[in-house]
């Protein structure tokens, strides 16, 4: 193994962000190792979004640290921004722009070489081929959301941060949408930190699951130990028993 | 070690031009924004120019100071429309929601400023240089003539409407789209004290240092020197750039700054009011 490759993707330690008094994430830390797919799962305000914006580097941590490749966030990102990207309901590509237009701008800005050729298999392979030359707010919201993983995939990240990837996508897609993640990691070696509310995605996608609970991590595991540990037999049982404290989720039932 | 690629103030042409590429991309999608880089220029000029028209009839010394009226609306809107070119182009970011996408990318701050300034011109120069010839052909002003004059004239201009769209930018990244009115109003602050219709001593004497605060004072001041006494003022011009080497100081200093701010407070993820 390299001195490069044996350093984690991800080493969050003891983060806090905290907004007007009010803790959005507290003191969370956990490492992920590259080639690995984790899920980030939590409830609304769980803090999965305000994670992922501190470990992206667009969100400046109240105390603690993140390294992302090995760089400390958000002082060193230009060292690593090259080598990661992310897809996120948070942002939209411009809708005026057409598909082609939007990954050449981002192909630009990342750096890719042959990007006529890089634009033409990303299109082949998420199949928007057809679509290319067509301005981007013209697409339904399966085509937008296969656009956006476009561009997030145009620098052939070695880091992938997803944020309710298959979100508002019927499940013909989302299921498209999720073989073709997997395929990339698999072929890539690339690591992948997904945050999501679809239980059967990070089912069937992660390796390990790290839950959260008001900004703090409830448990980190497994997806087999997850179900073992909580005597249920889906993530989403064990989800509802985290987010609402295991008693009550077992009287609901 | 951090080399100089990894560096926050490493500069790549061909994230510029990427940049460039993206403005350029919008422009040509839609013709309702080109309309509008030359409809509000027009407009005003051509109302000042039979304004300035009537009062050549009617007064002696507009008549001994042709040009005078034209010459500030035309310096005012390169003034004006070039701090609303860059900050427009800003805004698109925000509109599109597609400021995460570049701050998560390896575009430094300098390259996406220096990018915003360069189509600043190109979105003046579509806006203003059909209106410099209508002013040629309606009321026989020709802005082109002032020669080297108006290259310091438009480099002094420029500058300050940078260093101002530079800040508005950081303060509306900061503050969200709620800031927007500034970046459409900021300009008008300059307006009365920047004296761009009457000279300085029009203003109360202790109102007038304000106005020798701000770098296009001496343009203005210049331009009537030009055309009515037919003297160049290059004193005034190099005092306007030694201003505005100050406010573009302050221009990026402050943006830099707001963007910390913006990202102390999640303002980059929530580009929304």
């Amino acid at each position: 193994m390299s001195r490069e490759s044996a350093i984690p993707a991800i080493e969050v330690e003891r983060l806090v962000k905290i907004y007007k008094e009010v803790p959005a994430v507290d003191g969370i830390s956990f490492s992920i190792p590259r080639g690995s797919i984790t899920g980030l799962l939590g409830g609304n305000g769980a803090g999965k979004t305000t994670t992922i914006a501190m470990i992206m580097g667009l969100l400046m941590p109240t105390s603690g640290s993140v390294k992302v490749l090995g760089a400390q966030m958000p002082h060193q990102r230009y060292r690593v921004l090259q080598r990661m990207n992310f897809e996120s309901p948070y942002v939209d590509m411009p809708m005026r722009l057409t598909i082609r237009q939007n990954l050449t701008v981002f192909g630009m800005l990342y750096g890719v070489r042959h990007l006529g050729e890089r634009i033409a298999e990303l299109a082949e392979a998420l199949d928007l081929t057809r679509l290319l030359d067509r301005p981007t707010g013209k697409l339904s919201a399966g085509q937008k959301t296969r656009v956006s993983l476009a561009k997030s995939l145009i620098n052939g990240p070695e880091l992938l941060l997803l944020d309710e990837p298959t979100a508002s996508l019927d499940p013909d897609t989302a299921d498209w949408v999720r073989a073709h993640l997997e395929r990339y990691c698999r072929d890539r070696h690339a690591t992948v930190l997904l945050a999501s509310h679809n239980m059967h995605e990070v089912e069937r996608l992660c390796e390990r699951v790290i839950i959260m609970k008001q900004g703090r991590i409830e448990d980190d595991d497994t997806p087999a130990r997850l179900l073992t540990r909580y005597g249920r037999r889906t993530l989403e049982e064990v989800f509802l028993d985290v987010a609402r404290g295991r008693d009550e989720a077992e009287a609901a039932q | 070690m951090i080399t100089a690629t990894e560096s926050a103030f490493a500069f790549s042409p061909r994230r510029v031009a990427a940049m460039m590429l993206r403005y350029w991309y919008l422009l040509r999608s839609s013709w309702p924004r080109l309309i509008e880089l030359i409809y509000w220029p027009a407009v005003q000029m051509i109302t000042w120019g039979f304004i300035q028209y009537y009062v050549m009839q009617n007064a002696g010394f507009f008549a001994r100071a042709g040009g005078t009226l034209i010459g500030a609306v035309l310096l005012w809107d390169i003034l004006f429309r070039g701090q609303l070119g860059f900050s427009i182009s800003f805004l698109e970011e925000m509109w599109a929601r597609n400021i995460g996408n570049l701050m998560m990318s390896p575009l430094r701050p300098i390259e996406f400023v220096a990018a915003l300034m360069v189509m600043s011109i190109v979105r003046l120069a579509i806006g203003v240089v059909p209106v410099t010839l209508l002013a040629f052909v309606f009321f026989g002003f020709n802005l082109y003539a002032l020669g080297f004059a108006l290259v310091a004239f438009f480099i002094n201009l420029m500058l300050t409407s940078w260093a101002v769209g530079i800040f508005v930018s950081g303060l509306v990244l900061r503050n969200g789209l709620g800031a927007e009115n500034l970046a459409w109003s900021i300009m008008f602050l300059f307006m009365p004290l920047a004296c761009v219709y009457y000279p300085v001593t029009t203003l109360p004497v202790w109102l007038q240092p304000a106005a020798w605060a701000l770098p296009p004072t001496y343009v203005f001041e210049g331009m009537r020197a030009l055309l009515i006494d037919h003297t160049f003022r290059a004193d005034l011009m190099l005092e306007a750039l030694a201003l505005n080497a100050i406010f573009m100081a302050i221009g990026v200093f402050g943006f830099l700054k707001l963007l910390q701010a913006a990202r102390r407070q999640g303002s980059l993820m929530q580009t929304g009011e």
